[in-house]
């Protein structure tokens, strides 16, 4: 039914921007070791030029189905993966290229997974939503909303028992705060004082939805913090150093045995939702806004200022460069995989056997 | 030999996996210092400790994700629901995650985890606490599935499940709860994806599971008094199927008959009908029949609840009906 009167907080002319927070200049001077912040620098633009080349390798039709990008989103990934130990889990959604290739997936084996060959990282068999490399300590991607909050307490709950001092680390978006398995699995952290850290990442939309359209408290996360006995924690999604502190504190926290974390952490996504999404529900002074707020060139600046020779990150960028080429060859020359992987890996013994 | 009842050997049969692996733990609503709503764990806290014996809140999604996280992490795991019919509340969980994740990471994790839970009706307790839903797993590539008649299969089956290194489901049904009988003495083991025959016959076979078993040995006593033997097999467990004892009992006897709480569509013994006619066909003498709750959901009035299970009296007149020849 056509109406005449348009709803202003659909009409995204209308509809206020929702702007990014300032620099914190301040950053410049955290206690944080130089090779640390260039390792963040060098995942930066590992997730940036890999998910640029995804995207292009959608665009030509050689990554089919659907891809979720991370652009503009990439310092929670970075700085996370950098606050953490080996052996720690990591639990992320099917956005989830950066939080795999930041724990140290092969590049080529991740993007020969997005185009179904042989090589990929699950051989073909779960795609770009699925990213998993246990041997990494990446203990998955997962594709239906909530459910790996609650997955990644039990790996918690695992390391809590075997006494190792790992920690689990969970990402998820804005949009999984409004599902009952976000409330079920803080609950259970908080009771069991598990060694989790719950991330999410705050990009301002659910799909095609601006969050707060759906969501009861203005900060989906941190406002949902203390009815479960936890700190709220904002933090700034796009500085790495801002993350890559509180990460630290949270996880060490955990490590301690004082318990799980929820932090909201502020970003956005340069791209659309999936696929080709050109994201045009969103205001064109909103996004440009916060593509002024890029985390790598906002980086690249505060490294320069603390002394690091251009020349240094010029060879990282080149040197990623490179990397992300070897793994598109690496991606594109790989077999498709056929009839010998269809009945594999149903169960423990290799195969896909249900009767005799 | 000890005389166990079916509630007592659950606790019984996870108490030997517990003492054997001192890894394993479970959780659950009310399994600990409550002993279990079906009183199928009492004992086990203050044997084993509440760190392996843990109390949940009422969160299904969050026990089922505990345990795969756990399980995929090294740490074998038995988890309870209470009653079946929540398998609805967790089904992402069951369906979506623990089905499927060794396949779609082809191969990278395992996950050592069994999911206990009540199923089945008999009890009065109406539609949504009565269900037979063992088909609803039979059907998720990458779930075992396991429904024991008996107190020693419950120990048997349970250790087999706890051992396996795959997801296994396993139903246990309130129907049989009170049954008891003479378990044998020290270390009980079975097989996943093993029928027992429990009567061998030679004019017909019955295929039955969980509480249809004793139904089905009673029908095929009443038939045997009036000249009809009937081999009737336990199916135990539904993935994996053990095709090849059905099939070679459908090549002495002829006829294949199967005997489901399910509502008819889609229940386990559909399956094995198409397996049976299939694979058997040249050794078939009439056609399969299938008997089942009718497609509704389960009435709790006793009369009510009492006609729409499968009866002994309505196994016995079936088969006698059916077997001549007559729809
Ligand atoms: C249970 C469930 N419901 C709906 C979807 C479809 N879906 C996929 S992504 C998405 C939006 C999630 O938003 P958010 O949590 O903010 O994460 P983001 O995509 O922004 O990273 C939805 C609704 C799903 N995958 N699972
Ligand atoms: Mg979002």
């Amino acid at each position: 039914m056509p109406t005449d009167t348009a709803d202003p907080r659909y009409d995204y002319a209308l509809r206020p921007p929702r702007l990014p927070q300032p620099v914190d200049e301040s950053l410049a001077s955290a206690p944080i070791d130089l090779d640390v912040r260039l390792e963040m620098y060098r995942k930066l633009h590992l997730l940036r030029q890999w998910s640029k080349r995804a995207h292009d390798l959608f665009l030509q039709n050689l990554v089919k189905g659907t891809t979720h990008l991370s652009l503009g989103q990439e310092a929670v990934a970075a700085a996370f993966s950098s606050a953490m130990r080996p052996d720690d889990y990591t639990f992320a959604t099917y956005r989830g290229h950066a939080h795999s290739l930041s724990r140290g997936m092969d590049p080529g084996e991740a993007l020969a997974e997005l185009l179904g060959r042989k090589n990929g990282v699950l051989g073909g068999k779960g795609g770009s939503m699925h990213l998993t490399d246990v041997t990494r300590g990446m203990m998955g991607s997962y594709a239906i909303i909530g459910a790996h909050l609650c997955i990644a307490n039990g790996a918690a709950w695992s390391a809590q028992m075997r006494g190792t001092g790992q920690v689990a680390v969970c990402f998820f978006g804005d949009g999984t705060t409004n599902i009952g398995a976000f409330h079920e699995a803080l609950n259970m952290a908080k009771i069991w004082n598990l060694p989790v850290v719950f991330v999410c990442e705050n990009n301002l939309y659910m799909e095609y939805t601006p969050i707060d359209l759906v969501t009861a408290v203005p900060r989906p996360a941190a406002d949902r913090a203390p009815a479960y006995g936890l700190e709220p924690i904002v933090v700034d999604g796009n500085d790495p150093d801002a993350v890559y502190l509180v990460a630290r504190e949270a996880i060490e926290r955990a490590r301690r045995g004082e318990g799980p974390s929820l932090i909201e952490a502020q970003t956005y996504r340069h791209g659309g939702h999936s696929r080709a999404d050109p994201g045009k529900y969103r205001p064109q002074s909103e996004v440009e806004a916060w593509k002024a707020r890029d985390p790598i060139p906002m980086y690249h600046d505060r490294l320069l200022k603390l002394g690091t020779p251009e020349a240094t990150l010029t060879g990282i960028e080149r040197q990623v460069a490179e990397v992300v080429d070897a793994a598109t060859e690496f991606a594109k020359n790989g077999p498709e995989p056929g009839l010998e992987d269809l009945l594999v890996n149903v169960w423990a013994d290799g195969g896909a056997e249900w009767r005799n | 030999m000890a005389e166990l009842s079916y509630r007592e050997a659950v606790a019984y049969g996870i108490a030997q996996e517990m003492r054997r692996d001192p890894r394993l733990v479970m959780l659950g609503e009310d399994i600990a210092a409550a002993g279990g709503v079906f009183k199928t764990t009492v004992g086990l806290l203050e044997e084993f400790g509440p760190d392996r014996v843990r109390d949940t809140p009422i969160s299904e999604q969050a026990i089922i994700g505990a345990a795969m996280g756990a399980a995929m992490t090294g740490i074998p795991v038995i988890a309870e629901l209470m009653f079946s019919d929540f398998i609805a509340v967790t089904w992402d969980m069951i369906a979506n995650e623990i089905a499927k994740t060794r396949y779609m990471t082809n191969g990278q994790v395992t996950l050592p985890l069994v999911i206990r839970t009540a199923n089945g009706g008999g009890v009065r307790f109406g539609a949504q606490h009565s269900q037979s839903v063992e088909n609803w797993c039979m059907m998720i590539p990458g779930l075992k599935v396991v429904a024991p008649a008996t107190p020693t299969d419950v120990v048997g089956l349970m250790a087999a499940s706890v051992r396996d290194p795959d997801p296994v489901i396993f139903f246990e049904h309130k129907a049989l709860m009170a049954t008891s009988e003479e378990i044998p003495d020290g270390e009980i083991v079975d097989t996943l994806g093993t029928a027992r025959i429990r009567r061998e016959g030679t004019d017909l076979t019955i295929a039955a599971l969980a509480a249809m078993v004793p139904r089905a040995l009673e029908a095929a006593e009443m038939l045997a008094a009036d000249g009809i033997s009937a081999e009737v097999i336990d199916v135990r467990s539904l993935v994996p199927l053990d095709t090849r004892t059905i099939l070679q009992s459908v090549a002495k006897t002829g006829r294949f008959y199967t005997v489901e709480e399910n509502p008819r569509v889609l229940g386990w013994g559909a399956e094995l009908v198409s397996i049976v006619s299939h694979e058997a066909f040249w050794d078939l003498d009439g056609p399969c029949v299938r008997i089942t709750t009718p497609h509704i959901p389960l009435p709790a009035a006793s009369s009510l609840e009492d006609l729409a299970i499968p009866s002994v009296q309505k196994i016995y007149e079936t088969v006698k009906r059916t077997i001549g020849g007559a729809p």
